[in-house]
């Protein structure tokens, strides 16, 4: 009996290699379920199809910080994925972690597969170079703040849907209209710090921590207490106070209240264009996300939010080969127009948006180019390339916290922006030490 | 008078104890060790390179003022999630022990929320209170309050209290069940007899022969509310609005596990251990005197 088993054992084990031997296995972990899970699994699946030496294996992790921490488990107990989806916030860990990560450049030179880097549009591989611009990891979904604007909603408060918006002191002025004219929830936002102070910086071109946002060094400070994050904050506040700001939570929650038609402005990713098309019950479009006036002719860019795809170190040179391969397929223009069309993400390359502009998607669903335009209409600047700062989900954590001590009106914006400064540089300076 | 059973010999007894030994061994003693270790270092995240700083990562807590207040955070959340899972527990007890008829059916409902992970058990409570689609929020703006745990905290800490007590209620009652099921019957007859009423006869002696039970379950349910509660906290309020909710343990749970910091994590572990350590010191040297068993 003993023997049979022990045979039967050693026969499966002898003969389940064979069967995978054929093709290298390559594991790739993301942070996408529903939807977007679909169309990962559907990209997946055409590279398998498409190619008989390599299977990707895409296994879902979690939401980001969770798939980032199984990847960062999974490296201590040597038993890493060759892919690994990193959240923009995440950056700056996984470009310390020299050692644990190959350079996507490195990974694409070794294997020979077709790569072009300046493909990608620059403020998307502004966020993945190093300054020597080497790209490091491969961007896969960017979006962008903008403004979304229920049409229904302003006209029912007597405004006129299609006033201008393009301006802070415009939006005031329609904030007042639309409280005046019954409206319960005039102004709402998803990812308060992203939207109100990381790309706030980034559009009115002042920075948001010192050594270029921190591309230049981990030696960086933050410096969102400066007089125009500060001027922003405390226009917020008094709206906040009047009723006209709405605050909703940390993350994304304000989106269920502008789906449902209760709110009338709403200032969120380009990619919640998926699920307000598919809820809405009104007539929405986007704009351009505001500036202030008094602080700029011409806004900067904004930057991006998203994930990239890292490949970590410890496997063998076949495997790697095939990392290649899946990443020039995922990086074809077809690959990114159809993504871009389905997820509301934006076009990564160029070439992208130029298969998407000339297969008339534009047209059929105005607005869905606007984030791209704001993102591609002036070269980057060290202010607006992005953010590369250390412990930096921590720092959004107390970013909120100190936010929603501005809103509860316990602290006035400068107050709480000084207190964030402080909080913050605290844990980058442990994260210079951890990195040193 | 206490009655003494005394092995003869030696190796019975160490190998009746052998299990529980090894077993705080490996899940205890060993992790504890090795928190302690790594508290006295700054790793990075994928342990590529370590530095050591000796006490630097309790001078670094010890001198944030936020990480100070969450000691006060912690009593308050400590203090209300114990009383609101014993009291009710006890009420409840005495309602159950009373029944005739239907009493298993009772029990079974009573115990049911013991099942649920903490983590879902916030989910739960989440979606009653959300401040748009939550059922209980609704109801309450119907009578004019105006329920907003993310922006007010008293509100977001009465919630987290309640989500973390509510399934606590069901352990607890288990246990002053059995306890009132085990006070003798002649007792409260013979008070019963002398005219004592139901709660003058609970007072004066269902109580105090619950006390032993009452003191274990406050141990327990303290330790509970400061190891257990950070899946509840975590899915409800992440610790806010501002730091209204961070307990402590939370801030363990977020600074290592969301924020990488496990040399921070790993001191802030050892930190909690010496204070439920000596909370514990207390309550048998100071409450226990109190116990009659």
């Amino acid at each position: 009996m003993k023997k049979q088993l022990l045979g039967a054992i050693a026969a499966s084990t002898i003969m389940s290699p064979i069967a995978a031997m054929a093709q290298t296995e390559i594991q790739f972990w993301h942070a996408f379920t529903g939807r977007l899970g679909e169309l990962v699994a559907a990209q997946v699946a055409d590279f398998n199809a498409s190619q008989n030496d390599y299977v990707v294996v895409a296994n879902h992790k979690g939401n980001y910080s969770e798939t980032l921490n199984a990847g960062i488990a999974a490296f201590r107990a040597k038993e890493q994925p060759h892919i690994l989806m990193v959240f923009e916030v995440g950056t700056a860990t996984m470009m310390a972690a020299k050692g644990a990560v190959r350079p996507v450049y490195e990974v694409m030179a070794e294997s020979g597969a077709e790569f072009d880097p300046d493909a990608y549009i620059g403020a998307v591989k502004g966020y993945y170079t190093t300054t020597d611009g080497d790209m490091l990891s491969l961007p896969f979904n960017s979006s962008t703040p903008v403004l979304w604007v229920n049409r229904d909603a302003m006209a029912a408060a007597g405004v006129d849907p299609d006033t201008d918006l393009s301006t802070w002191e415009q939006v005031g002025d329609v904030l007042d209209q639309l409280k005046a004219g019954g409206e319960d929830c005039p102004l709402v936002t998803a990812w308060q710090s992203w939207i109100h102070l990381e790309n706030f910086s980034a559009y009115h071109n002042v920075p948001f921590a010192s050594q270029d946002n921190g591309f230049a060094g981990t030696d960086t400070e933050l410096m969102l207490n400066g007089p125009a994050q500060v001027a922003h904050l405390s226009a917020m506040s008094d709206w906040a106070k009047e009723g006209k700001f709405i605050y909703t939570g940390r993350r994304n929650e304000g989106g269920a209240n502008f789906r449902s038609g209760e709110c009338a402005l709403f200032t969120e990713s380009s990619a919640g264009y998926a699920g307000i098309k598919a809820e809405a019950q009104f007539d929405f479009d986007v704009r351009r996300l505001p500036y202030w006036a008094a602080l700029t002719n011409e806004p900067q860019n904004t930057i991006i939010g998203g994930a990239s795809l890292w490949v970590m170190e410890g496997h063998d040179s076949a495997e790697y080969k095939g990392v290649g391969e899946f990443l020039s397929y995922l990086s074809s223009a077809d690959v990114q127009a159809k993504w871009h069309q389905d997820t509301g993400y934006l076009p990564i390359t160029s070439q992208a948006g130029d298969v998407t502009r000339a297969s008339g998607f534009y047209d059929e669903n105005p607005g869905t180019d606007v984030a791209v335009m704001q993102m591609t209409a002036k070269q980057p600047t060290a202010n607006s390339k992005g953010l590369r700062l250390g412990s930096f989900d921590q720092i959004r954590g107390i970013i909120d916290e100190e936010l929603e001590a501005i809103w509860a009106g316990d602290k006035t914006a400068q107050e709480a922006m000084d207190s964030a400064k402080e909080r913050g540089d605290a844990l980058l300076r442990r994260f210079e030490q951890a990195s040193r | 008078m206490e009655k003494r059973v005394t092995f003869r010999g030696w190796a019975l007894p160490l190998l009746l104890i052998a299990p529980q030994v090894a077993i705080s061994m490996v899940f205890f003693f060993y992790p504890a060790a090795q928190a302690i270790w790594q508290s006295l270092f700054i790793p990075d995240p994928f342990g590529l390179s370590t530095q050591f700083v000796g006490l630097g990562n309790f001078e670094f807590l010890l001198n944030d003022k936020f990480y100070r207040a969450s000691f006060g955070t912690t009593a308050i959340f400590s203090i209300l999630v114990t009383l609101c899972s014993m009291v009710p527990a006890l009420f409840l007890a005495v309602l159950a022990d009373r029944l005739i008829k239907g009493s298993g059916i009772y029990r079974t409902l009573l115990i049911w929320p013991y099942a649920v992970a903490p983590a879902v058990a916030g989910v739960l409570w989440m979606f009653m209170f959300n401040t748009r689609v939550g059922v209980v929020s609704w109801y309450l703006g119907q009578f004019g309050y105006d329920w907003n745990h993310v922006l007010n905290d008293a509100e977001a800490m009465g919630l987290v209290v309640v989500a973390s007590a509510w399934g606590r209620i069901s352990y607890n009652f288990l246990f002053f069940l059995a306890a009132l099921q085990s006070v003798p019957r002649s007792v409260i007859e013979a008070a019963a007899i002398d005219g004592a009423r139901f709660w003058k006869r609970f007072f004066t002696i269902v109580l105090p022969l619950l006390s032993p039970t009452a003191f274990f379950l406050l141990v327990v349910n303290v330790v509970y509310a400061f190891f257990e509660t950070f899946g509840v906290i975590h899915t409800i309020t992440a610790g806010g609005p501002q730091q209204a909710t961070t307990i402590l343990v939370y801030k363990v749970f977020a600074d290592g596990f969301v924020g990488q910091d496990l040399g921070s994590s790993s001191a802030q572990s050892v930190i909690l251990l010496v204070v439920v350590g000596l909370l514990t010191v207390i309550q048998f040297k100071y409450v226990e005197k109190r116990v009659h068993y």
